[in-house]
């Protein structure tokens, strides 16, 4: 790893200041950009642990709305009495990144601003229609998720929390890669008052999308049989050692299927 | 440089750093606590798991500075004195290691999540809470016949002190 400057920020606003310190990156559970950092892949000047702030911690349920701040952890996410009433999917999906230790440190905000296009969260939100709060605005889903690795927060700027309507129905299933246990393909749907919106992670060449041929049958039917020969179009998925282009389309059918039977139990 | 304090196995420490010093380095080369190790450096082994306020964690992925402030626990302040931790003595009993290096982090895992689940154990769910953890010589198995022996045992212990104080 490079030299680094460390700051411990005692607010967003403190934040916000200390991200003006060259180039200045944010660091909350730190598990994808210290790696990245040690490998070199990235080498801020400054970082701004944001992780300690207590506003951005912690599940609030108030009645349909779910509130969930910044820098909560996936297993704090995972555990959450009152979400795994509300939205029990999001509790679920939360359970399945990475391992116990990456869990107890890495956190919402920092998988959503990273945007990997192999991560949970980014499928989670986009089929949820959440809303992204930051210290200077409201960002819906649709917009937030911009490419690989790509978010529409402008410098400096900070997210302070998740928010979205508990949808009536929701679920998620991914196929793991079997090494490094990511998403080959992962598949959140739900339905809600705004109809069905199912997002897929692990396969966009462009990250996480939303596909309308799914969509566009559950709608009709929100029920697994529904899916039956349906398929997906390859185009713009990715293609990589662990899995071609129509492997992964097929995939998606698959995983939107399983979600939609979990979503049904 | 960062001024790191700490609580580590009840005892405060502080010294200095630099910034970028990984947690792991810090216990290892500042405060001689060898038992965490360095396997992969990528966290993905586990074997450099301690306890950070309650919750195992990596410490190659995570900075000394970040833990400024934290109470620490490492395989070191596991035992009772000559007396074993009850998953060390497990560990021992059902010859749970061959070579031992990925052992400290299997065990701070283990002791993390029987904390985790009071209402004990099955194998499905010792298998699955080990996705972090890599052994590279003998398999999982006497590992996972370790672990569930420890949380029989320790919730034995558990009620038994429930009793004491009743």
């Amino acid at each position: 790893m490079y030299s680094v400057n460390y700051h411990r920020a005692s607010s967003v606003a403190d934040a916000a200041k200390l991200l003006k310190n060259g180039d200045a990156k944010l660091l909350s559970g730190g598990m994808t950009l210290i790696p990245a950092m040690k490998t070199r892949l990235a080498a801020p000047s400054d970082l701004v642990d944001v992780s300690r702030l207590k506003d951005l911690q912690g599940v609030k349920v108030s009645g349909k709305t779910i509130t969930i701040g910044a820098a909560t952890t996936h297993y704090d996410v995972s555990t959450d009495e009152k979400l795994k009433k509300a939205c029990p999917a999001l509790a679920h999906m939360a359970s399945l990144i990475g391992d116990p230790a990456v869990r107890h440190k890495g956190t919402i905000g920092g998988s959503i601003a990273n945007n990997d296009p192999a991560a949970d969260y980014p499928a989670a939100l986009l089929a949820l229609g959440a809303t992204i709060i930051t210290n200077k605005r409201e960002i819906g889903a649709d917009k937030f998720f911009k490419g690989l690795f790509e978010t529409a927060l402008k410098e400096g700027e900070i997210i302070t929390a998740v928010s979205f309507t508990a949808p009536t129905k929701a679920a998620y299933q991914k196929f793991r890669n079997p090494a490094s246990r990511y998403a080959i393909v992962g598949v959140f749907v739900t339905k809600g008052k705004d109809g069905v919106r199912v997002a897929v992670t692990g396969a966009g060449e462009d990250g996480v999308f939303r596909c309308k041929e799914i969509e566009a049958a559950l709608a009709k039917n929100f029920d697994a049989a529904a899916l039956d020969g349906l398929k997906v179009p390859a185009k713009e998925l990715m293609s990589d050692i662990h899995a071609s282009a129509d492997y992964r389309a097929n995939l998606i059918a698959v995983m939107a299927k399983r979600a939609v039977a979990a979503a049904n139990a | 440089m960062s001024d790191v304090s700490l609580t580590v196995n009840g005892k405060r420490v502080s010294g200095s750093a630099e910034d970028r010093t990984l947690l792991v380095h810090f216990l290892r080369e500042h405060l001689g606590l060898t038992g965490t190790h360095v396997g992969c450096d990528t966290s993905q082994c586990g074997a450099c798991v301690v306890h950070v306020d309650g919750r195992a964690v990596k410490s190659c992925t995570m900075l000394a500075a970040q833990a400024s402030g934290s109470t620490i626990v490492t395989i070191e302040g596991l035992a009772d004195g000559a007396e074993l931790h009850p998953v060390q003595a497990a560990f021992k009993e059902h010859h749970g290691l061959q070579c031992g290096f990925c052992t400290p982090g299997m065990i701070m895992t283990a002791t993390d999540m029987i904390a985790r689940h009071p209402e004990g154990l099955d194998e499905a769910t010792v298998r699955a809470e080990l996705e972090g953890n890599i052994c590279r010589c003998t398999g999982y198995h006497n590992i996972v016949k370790a672990i569930l022996a420890a949380s029989e045992t320790m919730a034995k212990g558990a009620k038994g002190k429930a009793r004491q104080a009743a």
